[in-house]
């Protein structure tokens, strides 16, 4: 019960990267109608801009303070150089493309700071358990996590609902060329939403350069994972992408956790093991294909299909 | 037909390879793995070119292929005559059972979707544990022909390979032009005219799904010969992207032009460590990008495009 | 009067909150030329779309030569003899021009589930496919590709296309659309002498073309029929004088 509230807990937190990696990926698929595979490797430079940081100055929190507007350049500079190129040419084109810009920044940071995993110093602030019942304790620092993802959440919803910027994204995802027509500057609103979107996902590198370690190709199954978030949420939907990564987060992390022990009802030890992780593995996908298979366009389909 | 005439160029260039210079092992080795990628690469295209299915998975079919040759060994069981069968229908099953779903739908869909089915089969080989997991499965003997090892031969495994790239393009030649495919290619282009017309499309999908994973499992057979050696690393979506890649930078004006992706990539992938050391990729990866941006043709469309240039 | 080929019984749809089919009943007998007219956003096309299968009817049963098709799909229905052509021009640009009526004659003819043969020399199918070609002047065009035809050609394509399926009934929406003075001479010409064979129903904008052609018109407002009747009916309607047509078509 309380390794289940544990995972539990541990799945929320997934959820949230996730989320703070489809958002970015949602909108940017939903205003731009663009498929970018590089969205992963925004994350991974996320993490790494926080380990440079962090060892040039020793602070996370100067380490964050720098990423944040670092991956935002960098994601502006991305659409700039190669992204804004390829809005009007087909998916199929989008995807290899930001394909080969994944190749170029997985060697690139190899190239730059080895292809050994880097540590993150944890802020000390945030070090240490927190004690959620008695006698059980939880990271501090991956409470902050889920806070401070939940509140970017809130802030991204808000945004997105209440301000006339929102609007026009909103609008854009349901209907780009009338946004157009509307006279509203669509390059700046594209280049606003990627540069905002690489952001996110930079933001959520930052957060998880301490927990986990950050390594050359750390983007690319985060990517996927955010694919499956997106597509069960419905392209292009906010509201779809944060109940769907929290979906997945859970599925996945209880999956891997309880999978193994289900498994054990039914064969031996080792076998358990080894079909339990498998079917864990492949959890999301079976959900993703059942989701699919009843509703082609996802849970909350923004365009009418 | 006039049409073919450089795919047939083509792989008779190929056939005489070993006899014009490019008959020293590494490089009958490079050439070997360039045709079996060709033959993923061709019938990725028939799906890609044919019916505008544009999969970020099918590296998973030469997956199970590679799987079954690895399965089979490892129950002892060698001979072509079973390992073949047994994984083309793996494949085709594999297909057949994702197809149904992924068929339903299109465009974007249809590429995460593959992809995420991709990945279920990238996951499912690194748990197998008893085949080697995550570090993969070395095969001590290759598969045996009427009980010899013809495919030791480094020449012989060559013009296996050869075969195997001429079947596989003459049947995707020949599907494309029957009554089967020109429904495929209508519902590419229209899919409503299509349907006005009084064709359902998915069933005409869903057989070019399976055949097309067919034949990556007769790739993948080739490839754990070719490698001697069978990883999950070989099921990663990345490798259904360099599949694709090799589909597009080819060009879609012809099954030849998959062909010739596979051999450039492979060329590419050979020769750029060699010229710029560990870190090639960071010169790939922008060749990749500019390739998309501006080969809009693909290779097999370059001299038209050169010609228009000259015009202009 | 003969049984009819296609029966409308009380059709209804909404998007939303607009009823854009509300209660449509309506017949084509063999051989007639039924047309239905109205304003724009009256729901004429919707109203093909929903006989042809590419729109779910929310209420109300669409039976065609006896056979409730209710709820079959577009190509199932196709496949029954309900032939339709685009308005806006939908054909294959890529394809030869015969290639376009061929797989239409393919539609009809045996299965498609064949692999080996090429297909491009198939007489059994490039007959017909010529014969639909020619019946609307576009015999000398059929080695060209689709894409490089001009308007007015690809219209005659559209109307081939849908000959080629063998068709009970043709599904005409606005066949005249976007079509130059002599481009318009020509196709109804072709249509006169399509209705010789055919029974068709005719959705068109053209009021001219509609009382040279038809042999009942209906006139559809809001997704409402208002009136049926022969065309000397429908000229003498009060009612539609004031919806539709006092605007400026009866001068």
């Amino acid at each position: 019960m309380l390794l289940l509230l544990l995972q539990g807990l541990n799945g929320l937190q997934l959820g949230i990267l996730l989320f703070l990696v489809a958002a970015g990926l949602t909108l940017v698929f939903g205003v731009m109608d663009f498929i970018n595979l590089a969205h992963g490797v925004q994350y991974m430079l996320g993490a790494y801009l926080a380990a440079f940081f962090a060892s040039l100055t020793g602070s996370f929190w100067l380490a964050l303070l720098f990423a944040l507007p670092s991956a935002l350049a960098f994601g502006l500079l991305l659409e700039w150089l190669v992204f804004r190129h390829l809005y009007d040419r087909d998916h199929l084109s989008q995807v290899l493309a930001t394909f080969g810009v994944i190749l170029f920044l997985n060697e690139g940071v190899k190239a730059l700071w080895g292809s050994a995993p880097l540590q993150v110093p944890m802020p000390a602030l945030l070090s240490g358990g927190f004690e959620i019942m008695p006698g059980l304790q939880y990271p501090i620092y991956r409470i902050a996590i889920l806070g401070a993802g939940l509140a970017t959440a809130g802030l991204l919803w808000l945004v997105v609902e209440r301000t006339k910027v929102g609007m026009l994204v909103r609008a854009g995802a349901t209907n780009a060329p009338m946004v157009a027509a509307l006279g509203v500057d669509i390059r700046r609103l594209f280049m606003g939403v990627f540069g905002f979107g690489a952001m996110l996902a930079g933001f959520a590198g930052v957060m998880a350069a301490p927990i986990l370690s950050v390594e050359p190709g750390m983007g690319d199954n985060l990517l996927i994972l955010a694919f499956v978030v997106i597509v069960i949420g419905g392209i292009g939907s906010i509201r779809g992408a944060f109940l769907a990564a929290l979906m997945v987060g859970l599925i996945e992390t209880l999956g891997k956790s309880l999978m193994p022990d289900l498994m054990r009802l039914f064969m031996d030890p080792s076998s358990a093991r080894q079909t339990g992780a498998a079917l864990a593995s492949m959890l999301i996908y079976i959900a993703m294909a059942a989701i699919l298979a009843v509703r082609p366009a996802g849970l909350f389909p923004v365009r009418a299909a | 037909m006039r049409r073919d005439l450089p795919a047939i160029a083509f792989l008779l260039l190929l056939a005489m390879a070993p006899f014009i210079g490019f008959g020293e092992g590494h490089q009958l080795t490079l050439l070997a793995r360039s045709m079996i990628f060709g033959i993923g690469a061709v019938s990725l295209a028939l799906l890609v070119g044919g019916a505008g299915l544009a999969s970020l998975g099918h590296a998973a079919m030469l997956g199970f292929g590679a799987y079954a040759v690895v399965v089979l060994d490892d129950a002892g069981i060698t001979s072509m005559a079973i390992v073949l069968p047994v994984a083309m229908l793996a494949a085709a099953g594999f297909a057949l059972l994702t197809g149904v779903i992924a068929i339903r739908t299109s465009g974007v869909h249809f590429i995460m979707i593959t992809l995420a089915f991709g990945q279920m089969a990238y996951f499912t080989a690194a748990s197998l544990s008893a085949y080697g997991g995550d570090d993969g499965y070395t095969l001590y003997g290759r598969t045996e022909v009427f009980g010899t090892r013809l495919l030791e031969n480094r020449l012989a495994f060559h013009y296996v390979c050869l075969g195997a790239l001429t079947f596989t393009w003459g049947l995707c030649r020949l599907l494309l032009a029957s009554r089967f495919g020109r429904v495929l290619r209508a519902a590419r282009e229209n899919e409503l005219r299509v349907q006005a017309v009084g064709f359902s499309p998915y069933p005409y999908r869903l057989v070019a799904y399976v055949i097309a994973g067919a034949l990556g499992g007769l790739a993948g057979v080739l490839l754990a010969n070719s490698a001697e050696f069978i990883a999950p690393s070989y099921l990663s979506w990345q490798r259904s992207g360099e599949l694709l890649f090799m589909v597009i930078l080819g060009g879609l004006g012809g099954l030849h032009g998959a062909m010739i992706g596979a051999l450039v990539f492979m060329g590419l992938e050979e020769w750029l460590p060699h010229l710029l050391g560990e870190h090639w990729r960071l010169v790939f990866g922008p060749l990749l990008i500019l390739s998309v941006l501006f080969l809009r043709g693909g290779l097999v469309g370059l001299p038209a495009s050169l010609r228009g240039i000259g015009r202009g | 009067m003969a049984e009819p080929l296609l029966e409308l019984r009380d059709l209804q749809k909404s998007f939303g909150g607009l009823r854009v089919t509300d209660g449509v009943s309506l017949d084509v007998v063999p051989g007639e030329i039924h047309a239905v007219i109205g304003p724009n956003g009256a729901g004429k096309t919707t109203l093909i779309n929903e006989i042809t299968g590419r729109l779910l009817l929310d209420a109300g049963r669409v039976i065609f030569g006896g056979e409730d098709v209710t709820h079959l799909s577009m190509a199932a229905r196709a496949r029954r003899g309900l032939a339709r052509s685009f308005q806006i021009t939908s054909i294959l640009p890529g394809f030869s021009v015969l290639e376009n009526a061929a797989l239409a004659v393919q539609a009809r003819h045996g299965s498609s589930f064949r692999f080996c043969r090429p297909v491009a020399g198939e007489a059994a199918l490039n007959g017909p496919a010529l014969a639909a070609l020619e019946a609307v002047g576009l015999g000398t065009r059929a080695a060209l590709p689709a894409g490089s035809l001009s308007h007015g050609e690809k219209r005659q394509l559209e109307l081939a296309i849908a000959l080629a399926t063998e068709p009970r009934l043709l599904l005409l929406d606005e066949p005249l659309a976007g079509a130059g003075p002599e481009e318009t001479t020509r196709l109804i010409e072709i249509l006169l002498r399509l209705k010789q064979q055919y029974a068709i129903l005719l959705i068109e904008h053209d009021m001219q073309a509609v009382f040279a052609l038809a042999d009942r018109v209906s006139v559809l407002v809001y997704g409402r029929l208002i009136a049926t009747g022969t065309v000397a009916e429908i000229r003498a309607d009060a009612a539609v004088r004031a919806a539709y047509l006092g605007e400026d078509e009866l001068a």
